[in-house]
């Protein structure tokens, strides 16, 4: 099977320190990778790797089947790349600023119109970019990306720093990317975010994947407890191991129609990560 | 290839009328030449005296100072990187930027000409002598902008060069010393061609000179630092 993303035993080090040690992933067509944790796990320079900015120290990175220390420029044509300090020209309208790449990708002037509607971005058309708010400029530099119909997404904490209202639309354009069967690789340092966007999920922790896989999967395998938690309508919470012990107690709740809400206890992406690093991901 | 140059070339335009801290560079010598040339009537004064003065800081300034800040700002801001990750290759940047600096110079040189009442060939000499200076002080710009990281490192080289190559060839006139390291440096032989209208060999090969050296600088600059 050819992976869209494929990184083999991946090492990078800046002066001397290490970055990144034997990072190996590989992500099929059409999903959603998250690098997950907190600054300076390597996040950024990974992704700063597979779209070629930077060349790694050891071990090898293909994208669609090619050595990413053998991009050319037609190359990035596929790559939708996102990065956290990427910027936009600040004295130009939002539509200037898509007009020059639509120029440069030989995309027709209509496609940038219907790319500044679907981010929401329509009203501001001729706003420049420098009186932007955070959350519209995130968008402009998404649409940038989006527009050249990209066959790989690379987001760079996307969300960084906007406000839940703002964070939410992103998150709704992503998704709507995913749909369209783009693969994605982001990297962000919200738990939130990862459960809800993507399929697969790298913890980083020091340049080193210290857990992978789906967020259900990664969550249920450090589920310790296995217990069941029960709210009942009378206003008491139970708790109770989730086996067979519990089970004539759960069927004369669901009887009595008794249970107002039941959730297992399996932790979360933060929790899981403070278990196996003794710190959170902020 | 000139697809690319020509979107970069129509960005720089809107951007430049936009930043009031380039736009001045590029009215602020022909309007002073219209002012003063016009303003100043003093007996004895040489003929076209503040035109050529104002030329040859034109020449100095503008082009040196403008494209040093906006390849500094595109470094600072990372939109150079997105350009060079859009499939835009270095030398289509500096053409794009580089011919539109050019052509807004070209356009202030034509009103300083203008303004001396230069005509016909003289003009068409003017025009020249003006059109390679600004291509000198465009690499030399260009080679401070690609050395620096950021705006502030580009204006602290920027400031002393322009200082030397503006207004050298007017102290020049007033110490004999400095009207011979003039004579090596292209605003000096610029400033000369300009009072005698006459393209001579030594001045052309001076310019060459200058023109070779700032070509090797600016690779120098490139290889060393790149466009990243």
């Amino acid at each position: 099977m050819e992976y869209s993303i494929d990184i083999s035993n991946i090492g990078h080090e800046y002066d001397g320190k290490k970055v990144l040690d034997g990072i190996n992933l590989q992500i099929g067509s059409g999903e959603v990778l998250g690098l997950l944790g907190p600054s300076g796990a390597g996040k950024t320079t990974l992704i700063k790797i597979l779209t070629g900015q930077i060349e790694q120290i050891r071990g090898n990175a293909v994208i669609l089947g090619k050595d990413t220390r053998k991009f050319k420029g037609s190359d990035f044509k596929k790559l939708g790349i996102m990065m956290d300090n990427f910027g936009v020209y600040e004295r130009l309208s939002c539509y200037d600023n898509l007009k020059l790449f639509a120029r440069i990708y030989g995309i027709p002037q209509e496609k940038i119109n219907e790319t500044l509607s679907d981010m929401g971005l329509r009203k501001a058309g001729k706003t420049l970019a420098m009186n932007l708010s955070k959350g519209m400029r995130s968008r402009l530099i998404l649409a940038r990306v989006l527009m050249i119909n990209p066959s790989i997404l690379f987001l760079d904490e996307p969300t960084s720093g906007l406000d839940p209202a703002s964070r939410e639309h992103i998150h709704r354009l992503i998704l709507k990317e995913k749909e369209k069967g783009i693969t994605i690789c982001l990297s962000t340092h919200n738990m939130m975010e990862a459960e809800k966007l993507c399929d697969h999920i790298a913890l980083l922790h020091e340049g080193n994947i210290i857990e992978y896989g789906s967020p259900a999967e990664i969550c249920r395998k450090y589920n310790h407890q296995k217990k069941i938690k029960i709210h009942l309508y009378n206003g008491k919470d139970i708790e109770l191991f989730n086996d067979k012990s519990s089970a004539r107690i759960v069927e004369h709740y669901l009887a009595n129609e008794m249970m107002e809400t039941i959730h297992s206890t399996e932790p979360t992406l933060e929790a899981v990560f403070m278990e196996l690093t003794g710190r959170g991901l902020e | 290839m000139v697809t690319n140059i020509a979107a970069i070339f129509q960005k720089q335009i809107k951007d430049t009328f936009k930043n009031k801290e380039i736009f001045i560079q590029f009215i602020m010598f022909p309007i002073l030449t219209i002012i003063m040339e016009h303003a100043v009537k003093i007996d004895g004064m040489p003929p076209h005296f503040f035109v050529n003065l104002f030329a040859v800081m034109y020449i100095g300034m503008a082009p040196l100072t403008c494209m040093a800040a906006v390849i500094s700002e595109e470094k600072e801001k990372n939109t150079l990187r997105v350009l060079l990750m859009s499939n835009v290759k270095p030398v289509e940047y500096l053409l794009g930027i580089g011919g539109n600096i050019w052509a807004i110079c070209m356009l202030g040189a034509g009103v300083i000409g203008v303004c001396g009442e230069y005509r016909g060939g003289i003009f068409g000499r003017f025009m020249f002598i003006m059109a390679v200076g600004t291509l000198v002080s465009i690499l030399i710009g260009a080679a401070i902008g690609i050395w620096s990281k950021n705006q502030m490192t580009a204006t602290s080289i920027t400031v002393p060069v322009m200082l030397v190559f503006s207004f050298l060839p007017m102290i020049s006139i007033f110490n004999t010393k400095m009207e011979k390291l003039a004579a090596i440096t292209y605003s000096g032989q610029i400033s000369r061609l300009l009072d005698k209208m006459e393209i001579s060999t030594e001045s052309m090969a001076v310019m060459v000179f200058n023109m070779a050296a700032a070509m090797v600088l600016f690779g120098y600059a490139y290889r060393k630092r790149g466009l990243e």
